[in-house]
């Protein structure tokens, strides 16, 4: 008697699982970014053009694929052909690399929301030095905003190199981040979430990749969502909704931070504006009131003729604010999420009411999109007879999470947000790309895509239209590997790579060398996952050649 | 005849007071930034009020009690407004020290500030730190007390979880082996035919069919 295999209640909750993976930090910190960096509203020709030649058929291959095979990533591609076991291997991997991090960001919203339930906020209001007399001078330097979120939530270290401590406060918060998703995860999966990723100066290639990653392709957890579909769900329709909704979602969330951009812009170009008056008004003894910002540059000008010395004295400390220049520098990730943000809210009437809010609202998308993640892993392991007739499920998701949080510690150290960066950066971008690549090529031309679509005809009952079929053979994996070869060419080219680090003593972030050893570590993140393919490939083939070596057994 | 002192009385005013002098203390005002349109005007009268501070807070001084509102200098009053003064010892001929004098201001800073609507930012003594109120913190920090509850909640919820899950599971056990012992006695499918279970073999008695009853019933009794 076999054991039936666990379904969705109805098809709305897969689509909301789906949605809920889908539609996550990315949204709200890397969409509107890229918009503000590649020229506002027409950021979105290439990126709805990317929507529906890339996205949305890939997206759909997912489903499909899961909702046949129904089984976690390994055993669908397994089924597929025996060699390709790997790509599910090398899906999981990349989505046990993501689930390492990721729940980080979780721990730092949960850091932010308790501390919202104070008035002032504690990042609205720099703290004293040690004597009373004035404020911190890292607080001065920078603003109380970014004070808060180096100093007092990740105490950063000058540099990579010196780790320093685990921080007890964010770790605690990190084991209640996992403590949350397995509350989540103990009974069945659903949610789902997202990876955003590095920079790239093409608006095209931008767009490509933000809605490869935005759906959270390659992970698995898609596949892992759909094999628990009745076979005869419509998943055609759903991925269609599926992908519509996050990309307007992400067009929602720029609404928002376009906002949040100009308000951040005009508080500094006054801020710049007022310290230059200031400095003017103090070291020319002008009447107090006398400068604005409409007569400064004529005042400026005549103070130049009249005392040319004490002109020059001060003129290196002059600097000159533009609007332009703070509209031309936006941010993106956590710098937007925790600084950028919090500072606007500071600013608002009933401020803890808002800071509540918000910081909940990333809760949610994030613990959303850890939950797909860790489905990703679970699916496959819990599919597996070998592992899940030892371990009952809550075994299985508990381990997975305390293993996690043991090695998320890391990233609770002082260093922690460097080595975060890297796993941001380069855990999941190749590796996506290239398993993807192998899942669409897989499906086409090993499986077959004659055979696969009378599968799906036999499934649910309708035909395949020529637009996937065209794009599921042609149009996606060439830009899929045209992406490819551009990442590397650009990770080649830029020869040694770099990262930002924090200046305790000016208050600003500065670029710097990555050491060998990390060097090590992000070449490692990427080859583990994408050597799992041709090793599972390899795998296969010698037990099949030791098998037909030995003596056939006898039945 | 009162020329000549009066000249000896400025020049040595000018030689004690002055920017940079020893002992000088520089003081900026922003009178508009802190009232806005209630800003008054800062005249001479203004200059003898603060004078007259400068004088009371020496005063507290355990050494320095006489003296008098004539021994504190200002000099180079600006449109800022800015000015620089010096505290005479009552011979006019040296200023009091400069550590004397950041003493005394640090210690009545409050009384000069209320005295002309001012706070510490928008009344400045170059060179004299103020002293800043600490935010009082609460004794156990707030985000700890919300995450303890968030905390236990979460606990007793995977508690609750986990409890329950292995009840069912015990049940399902118990459920399953009473199955199993059906299984053995008779087909665990129940199919139904002509409305009548097919399972019930196990039932005691039987069952009647009435279609052989009726039958039964037209054989005339021998």
């Amino acid at each position: 008697m076999e054991k039936a295999r666990p379904q969705w209640a109805n098809p709305l909750q897969f689509v909301f699982a789906c949605i809920s993976y889908a539609v996550g930090l990315g949204n709200v910190w890397r969409f509107p970014y890229l918009c503000q960096m590649y020229g506002g509203g027409s950021f979105l020709i290439p990126y709805l053009i990317m929507l529906v030649v890339e996205g949305m058929p890939l997206l759909y291959l997912e489903l499909a694929v899961g909702q046949r095979m129904r089984q976690g990533s390994i055993g669908a591609w397994r089924t597929i052909s025996s060699y390709l076991g790997g790509v599910g291997v090398a899906s999981v991997m990349v989505s046990f690399f993501v689930s390492m991090y990721y729940n980080v960001i979780n721990a730092w919203a949960f850091w932010y929301l308790f501390h919202s339930f104070q008035n002032p906020l504690p990042w609205s209001v720099c703290p004293l030095n040690s004597n009373h007399t004035g404020y911190d001078e890292e607080c001065e330097a920078a603003s109380s905003t970014q004070y808060f979120w180096y100093r007092k939530t990740l105490n950063i270290s000058p540099s990579i190199e010196e780790s320093g401590a685990v921080q007890w406060e964010p770790a605690l918060c990190l084991i209640l981040a996992w403590l949350v998703v397995y509350l989540c995860i103990l009974r069945g999966t659903e949610s789902t979430g997202k990876v955003e990723q590095l920079a790239n100066p093409k608006a095209w290639i931008s767009a490509a990749t933000q809605i490869f990653f935005s759906l959270g392709l390659g992970f698995g957890s898609l596949i892992a969502f759909a094999s628990y579909n009745e076979p005869s769900n419509n998943c055609q329709k759903h991925a269609v909704i599926v992908s519509l909704i996050n990309s307007s979602s992400s067009i929602f969330a720029s609404v928002v931070t376009f906002s949040i951009y100009g308000f951040k812009a005009t508080f500094n170009y006054e801020s710049c504006l007022n310290k230059v008056i200031l400095l003017l008004t103090n070291s020319f003894d002008l009447e107090d009131g006398f400068l604005t910002a409409s007569n400064l540059e004529q005042v400026k000008d005549h103070l130049a003729s009249a005392y040319p010395s004490k002109y020059s004295e001060v003129f290196p400390y002059i600097k000159n604010c533009s609007l332009e220049s703070e509209l031309d520098t936006a941010v993106q990730g956590t710098g937007l999420a925790f600084i950028v943000y919090s500072e606007a809210i500071k600013n608002m009437e009933v401020s803890q009411l808002w800071s509540v809010l918000y910081f909940f609202m990333l809760l949610i998308l994030g613990i959303g999109s850890m939950l797909g993640n860790t489905a990703a892993i679970l699916t496959p392991l819990t599919d597996s007879k070998v592992i899940s007739s030892h371990l009952p499920k809550e075994a299985i998701s508990g381990l997975l999470c305390l293993i996690n949080c043991a090695v998320g510690m890391v990233f609770t150290m002082e260093a922690g947000n460097y080595w975060f960066d890297i796993f941001n950066d380069y855990a999941a971008t190749l590796s996506l790309l290239l398993i993807v690549l192998v899942e669409t090529i897989a499906v086409c031309f090993v499986y077959g895509l004659r055979r696969f679509e009378s599968d799906l005809k036999a499934m649910n009952g309708q035909a395949l239209s020529w637009y996937w079929k065209v794009m599921w053979a042609g149009v996606s994996p060439l830009l899929i590997v045209s992406l490819f070869a551009f990442y590397l060419s650009d990770y080649i080219l830029t020869g040694t790579l770099r990262y930002q680090a924090w200046d305790a003593s000016q208050g600003q972030l500065v670029t710097k060398d990555y050491p060998t050893y990390a060097l090590a570590v992000i070449g490692l993140l990427v080859a583990s996952s994408t050597m799992c393919i041709p090793l599972g490939a390899l795998g296969t083939f010698i037990t099949r050649h030791l098998k037909r070596g030995d003596p056939a057994p006898v039945a | 005849m009162l020329w000549p002192l009066f000249i000896l009385v400025t020049a040595i005013h000018a030689q004690l007071c002055h920017p940079g002098a020893e002992n000088a203390f520089k003081v900026r005002l922003s009178i508009k930034t802190a009232l806005g349109e209630k800003a008054y005007a800062w005249d001479i009268n203004e200059e003898y009020l603060f004078r007259a501070m400068v004088a009371f807070s020496m005063r507290k001084l355990p050494k320095r009690e006489a003296t008098e509102v004539a021994h504190v200098l200002l000099c180079n009053v600006t449109q800022r407004v800015s000015f620089w003064f010096v505290v005479t010892d009552p011979s006019k001929n040296h200023t009091l020290p400069a550590a004397e004098v950041q003493s005394a201001i640090r210690m009545n800073r409050n009384r000069i500030n209320n005295a002309f609507s001012l706070n510490d930012r928008t009344l400045e003594f170059l060179k004299i730190p103020s002293t800043l109120e600490p935010p009082t913190d609460p004794s156990v920090p707030i985000w700890i007390i919300i995450f303890g509850v968030i905390f236990c909640m979460v606990i007793v919820a995977i508690t609750l979880l986990i409890l329950s899950g292995i009840w069912e599971s015990r049940r399902k056990n118990a459920e399953l082996s009473q199955l199993i012992d059906a299984e053995d006695r008779c087909e665990n499918m129940i199919t139904i035919e002509n409305g009548i279970p097919c399972n019930p073999l196990d039932a005691k008695g039987g069952r009647i069919n009435d279609a052989f009853v009726t039958e039964d019933e037209r054989l005339t009794p021998l």
